[in-house]
């Protein structure tokens, strides 16, 4: 498959990467080279075979719905970049 | 011998003896990673003030006699994406380069219950993305038998550690081989658990589907030790299995009679390595002499491993990462923004290295509108198949056979430019973890410039115990156990 400059920045603005000069036609040509190596899975018949998107037999692991400690609000803002009292603090969302 | 050369069983008696002590322990591994980790630069943290009050508290409970605990007193080294609360956890990235957790992960917690001491937090490839440790933001870590060769990756400072006697054991983790390939390439023996053994609560995600954290050590013997304190039950893991833990210390018999060992015809192919392939064939007859009987099985689907496992990886990472948004911890790039959305494509541009960037972009491709079914829902049909691969070579064997890399550790900056070359060397790890089976790396040789080799030795899923059984059995006779530190 080849990735032309058009899909490395509509994936790069799914991926919310910021590109940088020159970056486009490196993404292009490894992520081309990569997927013309992926394509061989083409020719495997995979015509009825389930996905796998797991190797467990997994269920809903819910626990019991009970109160329990939680970290404090400064533990869990300790890392924030930014923040204000008791919030994250961001740039504005709206232009 | 030093205090630092020793094993997990070794330090065990000693210190039941009281020949020596938790503190004479940790000083002398704590010295060992001062001369050393300037040149091989397998830690990015060393914690010696929190080591050496665990180490008093680690003699306090001996001398006590009160429950001390099957790792008390051993200094332990955890690769840097487990979650240490009040410690760094940087996963090598810029983008967590100052995060502190608040809490530890289930892994770190059994292990400070098992009163090991922990020294510190290793090296490894950026967001455990690589096969060389060279996507580290901290620098290559090096390799201890050259260290102008890789160590390999992802877990590459937690290998290099063990050979160089920088801890007494380490946990690493192991998404596509990060476990098994740099324990070979060092020397020593790394553990991957079947997927759902040990809890991922705690452990940076990278693939949720592939992820499992492991032992890498200096021997079998204490890759069952430290395994028996990894694995259980964790209701904080939805993808814990509930099942019971078998005590492996009673699987570690030298006795191999009559175990059955697949070799896969697929695994010895044209173009490896010459040296590699004839101590792969070594170790075949080694077993054959311990009493294990050899079997031809077939993976017929081996060619499609390397294709599957990067778009279910990728595809997987693009998710996981998508919470570095520079909001609630990490990196964040130095405004003025003109809006949110450019802060977060600014703060994942500068805070990302080109290898985890790569993979997004690649993932996020896989997932994408008008290519899922052609590349994600493909490649987990054909994981589907390679997972029947394996179940049929299992009904002809109790373990499988396979090297551990293509190749001996090679250069530094020898493959880095070239992505795709990278990703090949996962051709004989990167499916066990497709599948979700346990396996083993063990030293099998060396190369006639003195590097080590490894062989890996595959399980039925939750079936650790055989697959410790034949490698205690091999260690005994290679004559390549404790495959030697530097020096």
């Amino acid at each position: 498959m080849k990735v032309d400059l058009p899909a490395v920045e509509h994936v790069a603005m799914l991926a919310r990467i910021e590109l940088r000069e020159g970056e486009r036609e490196g993404y292009a040509e490894t992520l081309s080279s990569i997927l013309a190596f992926f394509d061989r899975l083409k020719a495997v018949d995979t015509e009825g075979i389930p996905p796998t998107s797991h190797v467990l037999d997994l269920i809903d692991a819910l626990r019991e719905d009970r109160r329990a400690p939680s970290l404090d609000v400064d533990e869990a803002l300790q890392n924030a970049p930014d923040r204000a009292d008791r919030f994250y603090r961001v740039p504005k969302i709206m232009d | 011998m030093h205090l630092y050369g020793e094993t997990i069983a070794g330090l065990h008696a000693r210190l039941r003896r009281r020949e020596v002590s938790a503190q004479e322990i940790t000083r002398s591994v704590l010295d060992r990673i001062d001369s050393l980790n300037g040149l091989l630069n397998a830690y990015i943290t060393v914690t010696p003030d929190e080591a050496l009050a665990q180490a008093r508290e680690a003699d306090r409970r001996l001398a006590s006699g009160n429950a001390p605990g099957p790792l008390c007193g051993v200094p332990v080294a955890l690769k840097d994406l487990l979650a240490t609360r009040g410690v760094r956890t940087t996963c090598g990235s810029r983008m967590l380069e100052r995060f502190v957790p608040p809490y530890d992960g289930t892994v770190v917690r059994l292990l400070r219950e098992a009163g090991a001491v922990l020294v510190g937090k290793t090296n490894m490839d950026e967001f455990a993305m690589g096969a060389s440790n060279e996507t580290s933001f901290f620098g290559p870590c090096r390799n201890p038998h050259d260290p102008e060769r890789v160590a390999g990756g992802s877990s590459g400072g937690a290998a290099c550690a063990v050979a160089a006697d920088m801890c007494i054991a380490a946990v690493g983790t192991d998404t596509g081989g990060s476990i098994r390939q740099p324990a070979a390439y060092c020397g020593v023996v790394g553990f991957k658990p079947t997927y759902g053994r040990v809890s991922r609560f705690g452990l940076v995600a990278f693939a949720s589907s592939l992820d499992q954290a492991g032992p890498i050590t200096k021997d079998v013997t204490d890759a069952g030790l430290l395994l028996q304190v990894l694995c259980g039950y964790d209701p904080l893991d939805s993808t814990s299995v509930n099942l019971p833990v078998p005590d492996f210390s009673a699987c570690l018999l030298d006795d191999a009679r009559g175990l059955r060992f697949g070799i896969p015809r697929e695994y010895l192919v044209e173009g490896m390595d010459a040296e590699v392939e004839a101590a792969f064939r070594q170790a075949g007859r080694t077993l054959e002499e311990a009493g294990a009987v050899p079997v031809e099985v077939s993976l017929p689907y081996t060619p499609y491993a390397i294709p599957v496992y990067y778009l279910i990886a990728t595809a997987e990472a693009s998710s996981n990462l998508a919470r570095y948004d520079g909001v609630h911890y990490g990196y964040r790039a130095e405004g003025p923004f003109r809006n949110l959305r450019e802060m977060f494509e600014r703060t994942r541009a500068e805070g990302f290295g080109p290898e985890v960037k790569r993979r997004i972009m690649l993932g996020t491709y896989a997932l994408s509108s008008g290519y899922y079914d052609a590349y994600y829902r493909k490649a987990q049909q054909v994981r589907t198949l390679i997972r029947r691969d394996f179940e049929e070579a299992f009904r002809h064997c109790d373990v499988v056979l396979a090297p551990a890399s293509p190749t001996p550790a090679f250069r530094i900056a020898e493959k880095i430019h070239d992505p795709l070359q990278m990703y090949l060397l996962d051709i004989f790890t990167a499916p066990v973890n497709l599948a979700g089976l346990p396996g083993i790396s063990v030293p099998c040789g060396r190369t006639r410039g003195g590097l080590p080799l490894g062989m890996q030795i595959l399980g039925r899923p939750f079936d650790e115990g055989t697959v410790l059984r034949a490698a205690f059995a091999y260690e005994q006779r290679s004559g390549f156990a404790r495959g030697g530190p530097p020096g």
